[in-house]
């Protein structure tokens, strides 16, 4: 209750690099927070904008206005009914052919996607295996399902081999039948771990016990690979071994929804089956538009490359950015490249002194506790996005070592060999 | 007799008493007289022993060997991730290129649009393009984040405190996608062990969220009060511990699935009588129902305080994106740390939610809107009156117009394709676009299924006339 003021910090402009958070204060000890009309400036370090575009954007704000006025904010039918708008059918095509799948169907919530597809697909009598630090949205869906839901140990494709062989003989629960099918959930990246999956060995595991394979690229699309495709792309996975791409647009491309690509049999069953698209509104006109702009500038197609700049960028930024920090002796957890970077921070109560220090010298970062993260395991995590200069990136460093010090988090002395260590160590957690 | 064989016993007792401690008359061991009872102690003392020393009998287990796991792993044959793909799975819908107005354009022909939510005719309403332009130019498109980690804005919490003020209740909470905020709230509230009395023909969203709180759920017949007064009879007499459960009575204001109009007076009145708790959906009934549009409650008179929750998408009267949830002050902050589509999800778009606020404002100032529907209803039901083949099985009063077919050929599959065929030849002949039901293998509802015709208020009584006859044309060409 005493740290509420850490959390659903409101914010009066767009997610941009920098941002005005609204002042709060509380007369009662925290218990509520009434807002005042002044903000203050602050280095944003929280919002998931990888690639830059939650703003205003020179060749994507222009067009989504357009098709606002041409289609307006919403279509109030589902996609059966009179939803599909000619930018709808042009916004599959191009998330299709980005991804790398034949075909893709979109939703309006990612959320609402993992908890819609997965019981369409299977059901009473099939097996999910899932990794054990994956999404709610995934654990909603599975549970919907009403499949069997078993867990292996997160990013051990060792564990996964011994899970299915162990439940491919045994069957069914009970009555040891054989399962009917057999799905296995992972991610790309781990939002709170800020790890990439390691897809190579789980896509071989898979296709030798013959189970599916369901990827949810949430934080991975736009943000990795060397033209923003993701995990696949960076760790020269074939897109035909995955055999259901799942993605969120809400990080990477400014905007918000989600897709599945696949097959095109498996995109025509789910049309004509999936709830999110038969009962529900479809994704807004103009938010599809930013879909299908931020694509082009990423791949190019606008002209400029400042897609290709984007993406080295963000590639410079995180890789650098972890790189001073763990100089600086602060435990980080993640692999390089991954624009995630949780600081661990261990002791709950260091939560809301470590956040309200940064906020005093206008930086603005996210701290997680329980119940998201264990109860002791504690952590600030930093987003980096293509928008942030060297110098932000600099002040940044600067404002949280000054708040590591004074909470006392940097646990690993400032010393650079140590950091084969620390690499070890973070394996194994 | 029995006295002397009771001496007889005696006397062989005694005789045998003497005999056993005859030897050990005068032993004494550790302090203690041996007596002869000590020898009928230590015997049975051994055997005890032995007894549970005894291993108990389990059969021999054995488990599978590592041949055979790998052996069990080659045989087996999964099925295949979806079924093969039928005819009727390739059903294209219209793909349509202007504004979801009440006129739009499909293939290039102007078509009347009866497909579409808009009962207000919001849609491509000046104000709200103006107010959707300036927060795109000022926020972007998206939120980034979820409503913890930043992505509050400060449109977000202004939508709130309008739709709190329109609907006189104390507090809202904004989702970000209509479906997810039904099932998102009835999870947070409804544990397992709880009792829920459900309406049997609750849509989709409603179904999963009951679906995934895990408690008792009853369904009672589709908006029958005496259905309902007898399931809430039989739980409360039939099991003594109901008494010390939460009861929850779950309905929709205005039917999805078949255009009727729940009766909340008598569900209050009930509510009341049993004490359950009332979680009403006003998706269809926000900005529609009641003098000024604030939904059911003034429709029937009801204090809104008395329904424990109320959600609403706001994809349907308010031309705009999401959901929200209102009631209690206590009711919604705890839906602000335990509403997974809420915490895990990402917030709504800006421009959705300043979008939302302009159209409360336009409802709020224009009341003749309402009553534009109220008319365009009364009309469509005198046009399609006398249709054969089909009746219309929604309340006179409910934006929904439901034609549902008089003879089912008894497959549901069969109906639908029909309906659907009856859909096409409208859009193909007559440039009408009209919605046939769909139903996905995961709704349980078992509603009769029909035509659905979405009245709006920017229909003029040309475009109603003409769906009525072409409706009763096809209707008699098709169905006779």
């Amino acid at each position: 209750m005493k740290n509420f003021d850490c959390f659903n910090r409101p914010i009066s402009s767009a997610p941009d690099s920098w941002v005005d958070v609204i002042e709060r204060y509380s007369n009662d000890n925290n218990k509520t927070l009434k807002r005042t009309t002044k903000s203050t400036r602050c280095l944003n370090l929280g919002s998931y904008n990888y690639l830059g575009f939650g703003s205003f954007d020179e060749y994507c704000t222009p067009r989504v206005i357009e098709s606002l006025k041409k289609f307006s904010a919403s279509t109030c039918s589902s996609r059966v009914d009179a939803g599909t708008t000619s930018v709808h059918a042009e916004l599959e095509e191009c998330v299709a052919k980005y991804v790398g799948k034949p075909a893709a169907i979109v939703t309006g919530m990612g959320f609402a996607t993992n908890s819609a597809i997965i019981p369409v697909l299977i059901g009473k009598g099939g097996l999910i295996i899932s990794d054990s630090l994956n999404h709610t949205s995934i654990v909603n869906g599975a549970r919907g399902s009403g499949a069997t839901i078993r867990v292996f140990q997160h990013n051990t494709p060792a564990h996964l081999e011994r899970v299915l062989k162990e439940q491919i003989a045994e069957g069914q629960p009970r009555t040891h039948r054989p399962w009917k099918k057999i799905i296995v959930v992972v991610e790309g990246i781990y939002s709170m771990e800020g790890e990439i999956c390691q897809l190579p060995e789980i896509v071989s595991v898979c296709k030798k016990y013959k189970a599916y394979v369901y990827l949810d690229e949430a934080h991975s699309i736009g943000a990795i690979g060397k033209t923003g495709r993701g995990v696949c792309e960076l760790l020269g996975v074939d897109t035909a071994d995955v055999d259901i791409m799942m993605g969120t647009f809400t990080k990477s491309f400014g905007s918000c929804g989600g897709y599945i690509a696949g097959s095109k049999d498996l995109i025509q069953y789910l049309k004509y089956h999936c709830p999110a698209h038969l009962y529900a509104t479809s994704i807004s006109t103009p938010s599809a538009q930013q879909i299908i702009s931020a694509i082009k500038v990423i791949l190019g197609e606008d002209g400029s490359n400042r897609g290709a700049q984007k993406l080295a960028r963000i590639r410079e930024n995180s890789n650098f950015f972890r790189a001073e920090l763990q100089k600086m002796g602060f435990e980080v957890l993640g692999d390089n490249d991954s624009p995630v970077m949780p600081i661990m921070l261990y002791n709950p109560a260091k939560i809301p002194a470590f956040s309200r220090e940064c906020l005093r010298e206008n930086v603005a970062v996210v701290v997680v506790g329980f119940p998201a993260t264990p109860l002791l395991l504690a952590r600030a995590r930093i987003c980096i996005s293509a928008s942030h200069s060297r110098e932000d990136l600099i002040k940044a460093l600067k404002v949280i070592s000054k708040a590591g010090d004074l909470t006392g988090i940097k646990y690993f002395p400032a010393a650079p060999k140590k950091q084969e260590e620390e690499k070890d160590r973070m394996k194994l957690d | 007799m029995d006295t002397n064989l009771v001496e007889m016993f005696r006397a062989g007792l005694n005789w045998v008493t003497m005999a056993l401690d005859a030897p050990s008359a005068r032993v004494v061991l550790f302090g203690v007289r041996i007596q002869w009872h000590i020898f009928v102690e230590v015997l049975l003392g051994f055997v005890i022993v032995i007894l549970l020393s005894q291993k108990s009998y389990k059969p021999p287990k054995r488990p599978l060997t590592e041949q055979e796991i790998d052996e069990l792993c080659d045989e087996w044959v999964p099925e295949p991730l979806i079924p093969p793909i039928t005819e009727d799975m390739m059903h294209e819908p219209p793909v349509l290129e202007s504004a979801a107005g009440p006129h739009t354009t499909v293939n290039g022909k102007d078509v009347v649009n009866f497909a579409s939510a808009n009962y207000l005719g919001l849609i491509g309403h000046e104000k709200l393009l103006e107010s959707c332009t300036s927060a795109l130019e000022k926020y972007g498109v998206g939120s980034c984040g979820p409503r913890g980690f930043y992505g509050t804005i400060d449109v977000h919490l202004d939508c709130e405190t309008r739709i709190s003020k329109f609907l006189s209740t104390p507090d809202t909470i904004l989702y970000s996608y209509g479906l997810s905020t039904m099932f998102s709230t009835i999870p947070c509230f409804c544990k397992k062990g709880d009792i829920i009395v459900a309406d049997e023909g609750v849509h989709w969203g409603i179904q999963n969220g009951l679906q995934l709180s895990r408690s008792t759920i009853v369904y009672f017949k589709h908006n029958d009060m005496d259905s309902l007064r007898s399931t809430l009879e039989k739980i409360m007499t039939k099991n003594k511990r109901s008494k010390n459960l939460r009861r929850y009575i779950v309905a929709e204001a205005v039917y999805q699935n078949s255009g009727q109009i729940a009766p909340l007076d008598e569900i209050v009145k009930l509510k009341e009588k049993y004490k359950f708790r009332v979680i009403l959906d006003e998706s269809n009934s926000f900005g529609v129902l009641g003098r000024s549009g604030r939904g059911l409650a003034e429709h029937h008179g009801v204090p809104i305080e008395k329904i424990d929750v109320v959600t609403a998408a706001m994809g349907h009267a308010l031309a705009t994106e999401g959901g929200f949830c209102t009631g209690n002050a206590r009711i919604i902050d705890y839906q602000r740390l335990s509403s997974s589509g809420y915490v895990f999800s990402a917030s709504l778009p800006p421009y959705l939610a300043s979008a939302a606020i302009t159209a409360i404002d336009v409802i709020d100032q224009n009341p003749d809107l309402l009553v534009k529907m109220k008319q365009n209803i009364a009309l469509l039901w005198k046009g399609l009156k006398d249709i054969k083949g089909m009746s219309l099985a929604s309340d006179p009063e409910s934006p929904i117009v439901f034609l549902e077919l008089e003879k089912s050929s008894g497959s549901t599959k069969e109906d639908l394709l029909l309906l659907e065929k009856m859909a096409d030849r409208a859009l193909k002949e007559d440039s009408l676009l009209v919605v046939s039901s769909k139903k996905s293998f995961l709704d349980k509802c078992r509603l009769p299924v029909g035509i659905k015709l979405l009245v709006s208020a920017g229909h003029s009584e040309s475009d109603l006339i003409k769906v009525s006859e072409s409706l009763k044309r096809l209707a008699s060409e098709l169905l006779l």
